[in-house]
């Protein structure tokens, strides 16, 4: 597969990892902000070629883990009612609410779809008049513009019976939170290099200076992830902090304009609630006040809900990297990929399931 | 679907709930579509079941078959019905012999559809060289069931010197795949409802009863077979460690898998060693009869692209793990549910 292979080549891989453990020389804590980028890490067992002083913690970089308990048990309520189709992406629909996921309310009786793209389920709202069909659209900066362009197009074409639930997230704010946090341990990042393909990454040359981090946007094959490492190194090595692009074949620095644009006319900031983390604030998306039409949020009254999160999960620590998935005494017992207490063990990106499905061989 | 046959049953575009009642819009359903298409002596003798020797040790098997769509690339629930239970037989070291085949389908199932599915029945029986020797046909109302389920099971009998069992997997073996894997989980997904995608690959579904016996040819020292239909073959070689107390260790290189499938795979993020397939079989024996075995399964039609993909060994029991493209080596853990339902 041309432009992916390139990337998997293990002369390539070994020799990334060479210079890397030629250049260090003390322990060094550095962040994979994306899920993504945790999923390939452990799929392909990346920490086998990175020396002992290096250590990845996982970020908060899975939409679907963060996704407040509130707005999942939002979303159930909405499923629930008569005459809704709740539509979203495979992940989404097994994610743990207070009492229930998405699949169980479908077994119930509701009309739960798993949908590959919002515009799927603009589709299905034409196709179901009758119904109010609503897309669970979560994701950080990546998915955000093809949701906006949902809301854009059920406004031109007149598709009143469509709208979306926004959990939509945003990376540098939750970057900025994990460093101002007085035990933070992160000495440089990995930025996710889609969300920087859509925002460009001017907005992360000031978190780098102010917090003194490198921050190396990054792609998501194993010669990437290994480049994006050696680049962080280096700069840690030499007492640098500045935002390096490891992933230039995709991301430029001011990034897609035209979808930066669509989303600052779809979209309002707010203050957004990160499960397991709490409140981080102008951290999320929300529809702007001329497409309250198509917000769920505003169209069903579902009063104030209020939902604890389960006090054996860990995720939150986890998400910012305080622990590792294995450090939490629910993993693999109370909590698995079969009866998960957190999103994190939901989520293909989740650092929790991640680590239950690849968990490194120790010998 | 193959149309070439005119629909025999002319008076009905529908299926309807008498043509399951047991009257006589029943037996035209009987005589006139499945007696035309999968007649043969036992099944003919219209008894309430069918009478018949087999030598030596038998094997039994069931399978039920929702598949949605009931059409897709490469195939159709009815030959997937036929090969799903031949194969499953022929992973007890049996040789297939007859099948029951029992059929519930929705009221309005269109007669047409209906014929395409028995004649791709009829098909598939004939090249794997086995028999329906019994069967049964409800109509459940429209909207109690999903156009048409269909269960089979099929008998077979085991020649003496066979002991097929994943316990019998030994440090020492090596694991053997008759061609590409993933083919038929992404064709059905290709052509899933709200899924589309464009693509030319087509199911794998076949039966393996002849590329087998070819394998028997060679060596007797089979220990393991096993199909890697649901949950793909992690799952099966998972399954197989956990059973027999063993490690396995597969090369990620030395998996086949088309282009195309890994395209596809990447796109929607999907794992292909956990997806079906339904034309594929696992053959576990001693390293010094691989090669013969690998002959044999490559001079078949069904194993052309066979290959060695991984070894047994005494560490790591119940545990099987991967060889990565980089070079790193990770577990392979059992899937959690279904990547996507209903794909068989």
């Amino acid at each position: 597969m041309k432009y992916v292979e390139e990337y998997r080549d293990l002369r390539l891989v070994r020799k990334i990892s060479e210079e890397i453990k030629k250049v260090v020389s003390q322990p060094w804590v550095i962040m994979e902000i994306c899920g993504g980028q945790t999923h390939s890490i452990l799929k392909y067992n990346l920490e086998e070629f990175l020396p002992k002083e290096i250590s990845l913690v996982h970020g908060p970089g899975c939409p679907v883990c963060v996704t407040s308990l509130e707005l999942i048990d939002k979303a159930i309520k909405i499923a629930s009612e008569k005459d809704v189709i709740m539509s979203s992406f495979g992940d989404m629909l097994r994610v743990p609410g207070s009492e229930k996921d998405l699949l169980q309310v479908k077994a119930e009786g509701g009309d739960v779809r798993m949908v590959y793209s919002p515009l799927d389920a603009i589709k299905l709202a034409k196709e179901n008049p009758d119904k109010k069909v609503v897309f669970f659209a979560v994701g950080f900066e990546t998915t955000a513009p093809a949701n906006a362009l949902s809301v854009v197009e059920a406004k031109r074409q007149g598709v009143t019976n469509y709208s979306i639930l926004s959990s939509h997230v945003l990376v540098p704010p939750a970057i900025e939170a994990i460093l101002s946090s007085p035990d933070s341990r992160i000495q440089g990042f990995l930025a996710a290099g889609h969300v920087c393909t859509i925002m460009g990454y001017e907005e992360y040359i000031p978190l780098a200076k102010k917090y003194k981090v490198p921050i190396v946007i990054t792609g998501f094959e194993p010669v990437d992830i290994l480049q994006g490492i050696l680049a962080t190194v280096k700069q840690l090595e030499n007492g640098e902090a500045v935002v390096e692009n490891q992933y230039s074949r995709v991301v430029s620095r001011e990034g897609n304009i035209p979808a930066q644009k669509l989303l600052k006319d779809v979209f309002r900031v707010i203050d957004r609630k990160w499960r397991g983390i709490g409140n981080i604030p102008r951290s999320g998306f929300a529809l702007a006040e001329k497409f309250a039409g198509f917000d769920a949020d505003k169209i069903f009254d579902l009063g104030k809900i209020i939902s604890p999160e389960s006090p054996l999960c860990i995720a939150g620590e986890v998400l910012q990297g305080h622990k590792k998935p294995t450090d939490c005494p629910a993993f693999g017992k109370e909590c698995s990929p079969e009866n998960p207490l957190g999103a994190p063990m939901v989520s293909s990106e989740g650092a929790c399931a991640a680590y239950f499905h690849y968990r490194k061989i120790r010998n | 679907m193959n149309l070439s046959c005119p629909v025999p049953i002319t008076n009905y575009d529908q299926v309807t709930l008498a043509h399951g009642g047991g009257g006589s819009l029943s037996n035209q359903l009987i005589e006139k579509m499945f007696l035309a298409e999968l007649s043969n002596p036992l099944l003919n003798e219209g008894h309430d079941g069918a009478i018949f020797d087999l030598p030596g040790k038998l094997a039994f098997s069931t399978d039920s078959f929702v598949v949605d769509p009931i059409f897709f690339p490469g195939g159709d629930i009815g030959d997937l019905a036929v090969n799903g239970t031949v194969n499953d037989v022929v992973c007890c070291g049996a040789i297939p012999k007859y099948l029951s085949l029992g059929l519930i389908i929705e009221e309005g199932f269109s007669m047409e559809e209906l014929w395409a599915v028995i004649q791709s029945i009829g098909k598939a029986v004939r090249k794997a060289g086995v028999q329906i020797v019994t069967g049964d046909t409800k109509v459940v109302e429209k909207g109690k069931g999903d156009k048409i389920f269909i269960n089979t099971s099929g008998i077979g009998w085991i020649p003496k010197e066979r002991d097929i069992s994943p316990k019998r997997c030994r440090p020492g073996d090596v694991i053997l795949i008759n061609g590409n894997i993933a083919e038929h989980g992404v064709a059905i997904m290709s052509s899933r409802e709200g899924l589309e995608f464009e693509t030319s690959i087509r199911s794998d579904t076949m039966a393996l009863n002849g590329l087998i016996e070819d394998v028997f040819k060679v060596t007797r020292e089979v220990h393991v077979l096993r199909d890697p239909t649901r949950g793909g073959v992690s799952s099966a070689l998972n399954e197989i460690a956990k059973s027999a107390g063993v490690g396995i260790e597969i090369d990620e290189t030395a998996i086949p898998l088309a282009e195309e499938v890994k395209g596809a795979c990447e796109i929607l993020g999907l794992d292909p060693l956990y997806i079906a397939n339904e034309g594929k079989i696992l053959v576990i024996l001693p390293e010094k009869e691989a090669s013969a075995a690998l002959k044999a399964m490559q001079n078949h039609p069904e194993g052309k692209k066979s290959a060695i993909i991984g070894k047994v060994t005494s560490d790591m029991p119940g545990i099987l793990r991967m060889k990565t493209s980089v070079g790193s080596t990770r577990i392979v853990d059992m899937i959690t549910g279904e990547q996507l339902p209903r794909i068989c």
